[in-house]
């Protein structure tokens, strides 16, 4: 099917569009790309593999990220899907407000969202003094981290899913209803495989956009180093440390893992579409 | 069919309860933490702190480059997602993968290497010199990197409608005698203004909130090219933590009511596209 | 089935990662104190620290660990008033550990608990020319003739900023200016700034990569680091005074107290005053505060008249007051 569209336009047209797609990403995204794999293999090869795994901080910086952004993403996906769900099905009062307040993360400076979530839960404020009685920290351990990531990357899986969920209409869940099934059951055997692309491409841009995130985390994890430095923080110490081949190396990390995530999700994609 | 929802299919009471909670857990109740902060100073020295020449200064400069990159972005993102998702060509796949890298790069590498990319003696800043002068430190250099940390939004917003598209709608089309650009505006654009608003206003959004680029390929000068993130470090740095809670708290009332504005349209569009 | 397999072990993966971070919270008290620092001093705690926890080995026959926080000295300072648990401090601006004190972290007097007035080492501002100094800058009154342009970061957002700002005052008062001569004098070296960068390094990226700017003013230690890593296009150039930049260290009571740490900070501190540490914040380009072994290192550190904070203005709440908060005096050199 997608393939006989693909040959209905003229060359005209596609061709043109073709050679600026290429130019966009070229000057946008490849070059500036290119100069952070330049500075990271700078030194050859075996220079970037121990800049990577010789340093006991940089090895914990990378287990951090890996542990955080997952977290953060997978509380996102939940209320994402159920968030999508809600707003692309129904029509209720306050519908824009809502949509515009799931927005508002996004347009929140990353110093802002640190600062905020230090006047929350700091020792000094109302719920931080309260956790940090009974022995528990918050701010400048991981599930601070969890909480600001979770925080800056909060509308993409909603975002990605509300448009998604309105192109395919709510027939074949009505369809379902209508035939007996529960609520339970037509959410799991109709609404989420229908959205399962959808869903999949808000997942991994929600996890890339998570552990790149640098900010807020920079104000919410104290910076210590080996504990609360994440891959992003890691970076900018070692770019501080005048140890640029090393930052590049981590920033060429990133990349790959997101490169990875959207790899694997291109090879679902033939495995099991149609 | 949409008031008639609510009865017809389930979970209307539970979805909307559980959204609002998790919105209410993280997003909210951080930000009245701040608002309360803000809100402890007193009507004068709030205005005091949040409109000063200086401050207006930082709004303007926020807010036009953010929109001047949001607008190019959708410019460029509707060209990339209909090529990626209407075409095949080799290479088509790594180019679809390399969309999401702006949001994979910490902003800081980010705002780095294009401002060493940028200078007047760097690769492609040598190139533009005799045409455009140098696009580093200046506000041309902002919109740029803005350009770049909103990229993803527009292409990733579009790129599922466009390829759920009913190819059927567009063959009947063809069939009735259609041609490749009625189909166009007929058939495949009124699909799209939602998305591409979508897209829009997450980019939009995005730039207005961006720091960690900015401030490398920004002189930072006040008055000239600070933005609004910058101010906000400076009285964090003088211990007000309440007049910096003050500019965050407009600066957010803005985002706010940019967002409503645009969501409105966009269901606007909605009803009579 | 693949989707299957692939979907559980997604969700075993997110399990326990949720699980790992849930338990990282729990605030244990293990063998390790936290030392928060201000950002240019990596290299120089690294090194201590090594030695530190060697040598205290030795002596208990049990092995600290010493975690290091770095960051802006201001935001360092915030986030310990918040709740970051640090056992000792070392800022760049005496104002920044102050406000700790003021949040009550730190007991009162805490200045001359240690000796040199809490200074292990102190430092200075310096300039960084081109090679063959090309604009000729040798002393302050060179920064504002001709075009000569000047990196500095800002001083709203940098300790390095601010020291700057006090460094190019008090040397203007030492000059015999009045008080109008040196505020106009500073007010066209700002004119003369093309770039305000947030930190520190990122002036140092901004004048030695971007080379941007004629004169970099910076700390004594990083030009040093700089100019050696520039490999020969950037020298140090020493103006005839500068100011005493000191960057004061302090145990924070209150959590020391609170993790029963008392013995092993008290050793941290007295190790930092042994001619061992001493001679390792010499090696780092620091001055240190004995004097038998900075004059041990005279080649390394030329001989250069420093003036104290005070001479600017006699308290630091004055300094701040008077340069530095909003609609100051900072403020109004940008307005022009």
């Amino acid at each position: 099917m997608a393939e006989a569209r693909r040959r209905r336009d003229p060359s005209y047209v596609k061709l043109p569009l073709i050679a600026a797609t290429f130019g966009i990403l070229g000057v946008l995204i490849i070059l500036p790309l290119y100069q952070v794999f330049a500075q990271a293999f700078g030194n050859g090869v075996a220079a970037y593999w121990s800049k990577l795994t010789d340093s006991p901080e940089t090895r914990h910086a990378i287990f951090l990220t890996l542990m955080v952004a997952p977290t953060a993403v997978m509380l996102n996906t939940v209320f994402g899907t159920i968030a999508a769900y809600t707003i692309a099905r129904f029509r209720f009062p306050g519908r824009t407000v809502l949509v515009s307040l799931i927005d508002l993360p996004f347009s929140v400076s990353p110093v802002v969202a640190g600062l905020v979530l230090v006047l929350l839960y700091g020792k000094n404020a109302a719920v931080g003094g309260w956790l940090f009685e009974w022995g528990y920290q918050v701010i400048f351990a991981p599930p601070g981290l969890v909480l600001a990531t979770a925080f800056v990357t909060f509308p993409f899986v909603v975002r990605e899913l509300i448009p998604v969920l309105e192109a395919n209409g709510a027939e074949e869940e009505l369809a379902a209803r209508s035939l007996g099934a529960s609520g339970r059951q037509m959410f799991f055997a109709v609404t989420l495989p229908n959205i399962k692309w959808g869903l999949l491409y808000g997942v991994i841009l929600c996890n890339a956009r998570a552990m790149g995130e640098f900010g807020a985390i920079y104000v919410v994890s104290g910076r210590i180093t080996g504990q609360t430095d994440t891959m992003p923080l890691r970076i900018e110490k070692l770019y501080q440390e005048y140890d640029t081949t090393g930052a590049m190396a981590i920033a060429s990390l990133l990349t790959f893992l997101s490169l990875v995530t959207l790899a694997l999700k291109a090879w679902l994609e033939t495995k099991l579409r149609r | 069919m949409a008031v008639g929802m609510k009865k017809a299919l389930p979970g209307y009471r539970l979805g909307l309860g559980m959204t609002t909670a998790f919105l209410g857990l993280i997003v909210l109740l951080p930000l009245a933490a701040g608002a309360a902060k803000a809100f402890e100073l007193s009507p004068s020295e709030f205005l005091a702190a949040v409109w000063t020449p200086r401050t207006v200064a930082a709004y303007k400069l926020t807010l036009w480059t953010s929109f001047a990159a949001a607008s190019i972005n959708v410019v460029l993102g509707l060209t990339v997602a209909w090529t990626l998702v209407r075409y095949d060509f080799p290479g088509r796949k790594i180019l679809d993968a390399l969309v999401d890298i702006p949001f994979a790069l910490p902003t800081a590498v980010a705002g780095l290497i294009y401002a060493n990319l940028y200078i007047a003696d760097g690769p492609v800043g040598r190139l533009l010199m005799p045409m455009t002068g140098e696009i580093a430190y200046t506000p041309a250099g902002i919109v740029l990197v803005l350009i770049f940390t909103g990229f993803p939004f527009v292409v990733r917003s579009v790129q599922p409608v466009l390829e759920d598209l009913d190819a059927e709608m567009e063959e009947a089309a063809m069939i009735l005698g259609a041609s490749p650009l009625q189909n166009f505006m007929r058939v495949i654009l009124p699909n799209l203004i939602a998305p591409t608003l979508t897209g829009f206003t997450l980019a939009l959004a995005r730039s207005v909130g961006e720091y960690g680029s900015v401030i490398f390929i920004s002189t930072n000068r006040p008055y000239e090219m600070e933005i609004a993130p910058v101010l906000i470090v400076a009285r964090l740095e003088e211990y007000a933590y309440r007049e910096a809670a003050a500019v965050a708290v407009v600066l957010l009332a803005v985002s706010f009511v940019l967002l409503i504005a645009i969501n409105l349209l966009e269901r606007r569009s909605r009803r009579h596209g | 089935m693949t989707q299957k397999i692939l979907i559980l072990s997604g969700l075993i993966y997110l399990a326990l990662a949720a699980a790992w971070v849930l338990q990282s919270g729990i605030v244990r008290d293990g063998p390790e104190i936290l030392h928060v620092a201000c950002d240019p001093t990596r290299e120089l705690w690294a090194d201590v620290n090594t030695h530190f926890v060697e040598n205290q080995e030795r002596a208990i026959g049990k092995r600290w660990r010493v975690n290091m926080s770095h960051g802006g000295s201001g935001s360092q300072a915030r986030a310990v008033i918040d709740g970051l648990p640090a056992d000792f401090l070392s800022l760049a601006l005496w104002s920044d550990t102050d406000a700790v004190r003021k949040a009550g972290l730190i007991d009162d007097g805490w200045v001359d608990e240690q000796p040199y007035r809490s200074l292990p080492y102190f430092s200075t501002i310096v300039f960084v020319v081109r090679k063959g100094n090309p604009k000729g800058v040798r002393d302050w009154p060179d920064l504002v003739t001709g075009d000569v342009n000047i990196v500095t970061p800002n001083p709203k957002t940098s300790g390095n900023g601010k020291w700057s700002v006090l460094a190019a005052w008090g040397a203007c008062l030492r000059r015999g200016m009045s008080e109008t001569e040196t505020d106009a004098y500073l007010m066209e070296l700002f004119r003369r700034v093309p770039v305000l960068d947030t930190s520190a390094r990122n002036a140092t990226a901004t004048f030695a990569s971007k080379k941007r700017g004629d004169v970099h003013l910076t700390w004594e230690n990083e030009a040093i680091l700089e100019v050696a890593e520039a490999v020969g296009e950037l020298e140090i150039v020493y103006p005839s005074c500068s100011i005493r930049a000191e960057p004061h260290i302090a145990v924070v009571d209150r959590i020391v107290e609170r993790r029963g740490t008392q013995e092993i900070v008290a050793s941290y501190v007295k190790f930092l005053y042994t001619d061992e540490a001493q001679h390792l914040i010499a090696k780092h380009h620091h001055r240190p505060s004995n004097p038998a072994i900075l004059a041990r290192y005279a080649d390394r550190f030329p001989n250069i008249a420093l003036f104290p904070a005070t001479d600017v203005a006699p308290t630091w709440d004055a300094i701040l007051a008077k340069f530095f908060a909003e609609n100051a005096a900072f403020d109004r050199w940008m307005r022009n």
